[in-house]
């Protein structure tokens, strides 16, 4: 596979870690968070860790939509689903994801629920054409890489008037979370980041550009990284070189689709169709000011929550869950009592585990057999 | 988060899609947030929809630093 | 075939037929279902004789048998049908004792207004693997339920085989210092599936591998009598497969990801939907697990075997209190492979 093998090889990776072993400094720790989710599952599933030196710590970021979304909200979709009785579809991530009381879409599914997957929103629309007699709903999750497939829909199905269309959004925004871990006071325990590593193909919509001002305003590097091991070894050796020179910049190392501005046609899309909310919830990091999108007032009318009158619905987390923790770096995985006991990924009860890429199910999945050494 | 991956323009259909190629598997995209693409462009596709191209010469650049470091660990 | 009697004025349409609740009514039209159809199609002296059950005779040894409920949508899929699958499947589940499958048995349960057409395909298929396989459907019963109550048609089959004096194959058997072989490429078959089902159309080269075992082990078993642990790794892929071997025999694994065979077609399907190959389902492939002594006698009589030219050895049995299943990955660090967790679905992040 032409541009994904050659980032997988061992060779290189050999010489990389060669390269970081060298140029790290022995007296001190390198404290890197990688935001994304999926560079957390690269990490995991490629064990990254195992190349680099002790004193290099990675702690595993909040960026993954699915494990970020409360309980509150898949309560929703699931209403959509069961009591509006509407033919909800779903991107396959979202279908295992807990709702309150043990519930989650597939089993709202064996519960009489019309829920189905889809891999892009153009099947979404198709759905829609194709029964024209049922309300449609798209379930919208994602950051800023998946938000303009939405946008399209939205635009394609007011185009081709799609009046039984309507998408449940919830979509979320990278910078503000980033600007949240940044910001928060620092807690008992917490560790301090010395940099990050920033997911590529959320640069490939928004550029460089929005970090900027994080390394001004916080003075923390963060590296643009490809989601391959090597470019994630090769980020790590990026933010090394910075923090041993005393830098805090914006660094690209995914160049070859990643520019300082981005894709400004898709964030023209986006800008026509989405506005900010004013404030959204994150599981594990609490309710964070504009950092989620809607539909705005010229396309209120494909607005599920508008169209269904959906109410706000709230969920606490498990009392002992770690997630919060976890996701600032003050606790790994298994430093939470309900780690692999209680919180599994057949039963996750906190977002760390929800999906593959949260921190948990990553150590859980991948990773565990260094508690046991 | 955000699985992507490079894939290469076989051939660009009617209603801003294209049909593309990765190791021999092949499906129809949409070119809807892209301008100017071409068969033979390599694109990054997500959830069905192609994000960017991919340029090649920065893919061959990156991939020559670490060509350069594997033969400096060989040596 | 000669028949005995022709009561029915009309042959079965087998071009717009449907199938209707009076095919499975116990009378006529169930009859003449039976006849034209399944007895034409599987044609042996057991079922010839049409009585409710068949009469076996059966040789010395211990017997293995197995049953399996195939469900699977789309029916017809690249390289396969249910027809094919459900024969495999179960003469599969038999060999894995190390046992020589003997006779099959078949339950099929037809929803109302399932096409004649496509159920003859399927039966003609099922029928043909059994011929190739030269293991016959002796017996078998048909059942009709109501439109929307069914997927067009779910087949059961059972199959009994007689284990060779010696063999003593089981799941709790690896043990430390043991070898892990695999018969071939892995994921085939999950990935053929995948690519027609709604919603996530790919066109790909990739066929199922769907296949009957029987033979690749009869010659594995001629070689090394002594295979500790055979284990065909279906639902689940390998990654199940080999935790659930470690479990039952309370060892570890560590395999080499370098060595795991997997085709670039099923490469590149399982980069589009966010799989992971080791997780996705085989229909004719094995795992094997053997003593380190046996392993290399062992992998050659596989490669030697159509359905084992690309089998590989691909890491061997630990002592691991933790019964972890681990892997050297490709790129130089190590893993665990872990149970599947939930159902292995399409990932867009």
């Amino acid at each position: 596979m032409k541009y994904i093998d050659e980032f997988r090889d061992a060779g290189s990776a050999r010489g990389l870690a060669a390269a970081i072993a060298r140029e790290t400094d022995a007296s001190r720790e390198y404290r890197i968070m990688e935001f994304c989710g999926g560079h957390t599952h690269a990490i995991s599933r490629y064990g990254i860790a195992d190349l680099l030196p002790a004193n290099i710590r990675l702690i595993h970021g909040p960026g993954c939509p699915v494990c970020v979304l409360p309980m509150g909200r898949i309560d929703s979709a699931i209403e959509l689903a069961l009591e509006h009785k509407v033919m909800l579809l779903v991107y396959g991530d979202c279908l295992r994801l807990p709702a309150s009381a043990g519930m989650s879409l597939m089993q709202a599914r064996a519960r009489g629920a019309d829920v189905r997957m889809v891999y892009s929103t153009q099947d979404a629309l198709r759905f829609a054409r194709d029964n024209p007699r049922r309300e449609v709903v798209f379930f919208a999750i994602g950051f800023e890489t998946t938000t303009p497939a939405t946008a399209v829909a939205v635009l394609q199905a007011e185009r081709d008037g799609l009046a039984n269309f309507s998408v449940f959004c919830n979509h979320v925004l990278t910078p503000p979370a980033i600007e949240h871990i940044l910001g928060s006071p620092s807690q008992a325990g917490d560790v301090a980041l010395d940099g990050f590593i920033g997911p590529a193909h959320v640069s490939t919509v928004i550029g460089s550009r929005p970090y900027e001002r994080f390394a001004t305003d916080y003075g923390k590097p963060l590296v643009i990284a490809g989601f391959e091991p090597l470019d994630v070894m090769q980020a790590i050796r990026m933010l090394v070189a910075q923090l041993n020179e005393g830098r805090a910049e914006v660094e690209n190392e995914f160049t070859r689709a990643v520019t300082r501005d981005g894709n400004l046609k898709a964030q023209r899309l986006c800008a026509q169709v989405f506005e900010l909310r004013e404030a959204f919830e994150w599981r594990g990091l609490g309710v964070l000011a504009s950092s989620a999108l809607r539909l705005n007032e010229r396309y209120r009318g494909f607005d599920a929550e508008a169209r269904f009158r959906l109410a706000a619905r709230s969920a606490p987390d498990h009392k002992a869950c770690e997630c919060g923790a976890i996701l600032r770096g003050s606790k790994r995985p298994s430093e939470c009592r309900l780690f692999g006991t209680a919180c599994t990924p057949e039963r996750p009860m906190g977002s760390c585990m929800v999906s593959s890429e949260g921190a948990c199910a990553a150590h859980y999945s991948y990773g565990r057999f260094r508690d046991a050494a | 988060m955000c699985l992507a991956m490079p894939v290469l323009v076989l051939e660009l259909t009617s209603d801003d899609q294209a049909i593309v190629d990765l190791g021999g598997v092949r499906r129809r995209v949409s070119l809807a947030l892209v301008d100017a693409v071409q068969a033979g462009d390599y694109v990054i596709l997500h959830a069905g929809y192609a994000l960017q191209k991919l340029d090649r010469e920065e893919a061959d650049r990156t991939l020559g630093l670490f060509a350069d470091l594997a033969r400096l660990d060989a040596s | 075939m000669n028949r005995a009697r022709k009561d029915w004025s009309h042959p079965l349409d087998f071009r717009d037929g449907r199938v209707d609740m009076t095919h499975g009514s116990g009378g006529r039209a169930m009859a003449q279902l039976i006849d034209e159809l399944f007895l034409e199609a599987f044609d042996n002296r057991w079922l010839r004789a049409l009585n409710d059950q068949a009469c076996l005779d059966v040789p010395a040894g211990r017997l293995a048998m197995a049953t399996d409920a195939h469900v699977v949508s789309p029916l017809f899929f690249p390289g396969g049908d249910i027809g094919s699958l459900s024969v495999h499947g179960t003469i599969n589940d038999v060999a894995m004792a190390g046992a020589r499958p003997l006779y099959l048995a078949a339950a099929f349960v037809l929803e109302e207004g399932f096409a004649l057409a496509d159920l003859r395909r399927i039966v003609q298929s099922m029928a043909r693997a059994a011929r190739e396989a030269r293991v016959p459907v002796v017996t078998g019963d048909t059942k009709v339920v109501q439109a929307g109550k069914g997927d067009g048609v779910f087949i059961t089959t059972t199959g009994i085989g007689v284990i060779p004096d010696g063999v003593e194959i089981a799941g709790a058997r690896a043990r430390p210092g043991d070898r892990i072989l695999v018969s071939g490429t892995l994921g085939e078959h999950g990935v053929a599936v995948m690519a027609c089902r709604e919603g996530l159309e790919f066109a790909s080269s990739v066929r199922s591998d769907t296949a009957a075992l029987h033979e690749l082990v009869a010659a594995m078993v001629d070689t090394a009598p002594g295979i500790h642990v055979l284990r065909d790794p279906t639902r689940g892929g390998l990654a199940t497969t080999l935790n659930e071997i470690a479990r039952a025999s309370d060892v570890g694994m560590m395999i080499d990801e370098a060595r795991v065979p997997v085709s670039e077609g099923v490469a590149a399907a399982c980069e589009f939907l966010g799989l992971d190959p080791l997780y996705v389902a085989n229909e004719g492939k094995l795992v094997c697990i053997c003593a380190a002594e046996d392993a290399g006698r062992v992998l050659g009589a596989m490669r030697a075997h159509s359905l084992g030219a690309d089998a590989a050895l691909i890491g061997e049995v630990v002592a691991d209190p933790n019964c972890f299943v681990q892997m050297q990955t490709a790129l130089g660090g190590r893993r665990i492979v872990d149970w599947l967790s939930g159902e292995q679905l399409p990932r867009i992040c």
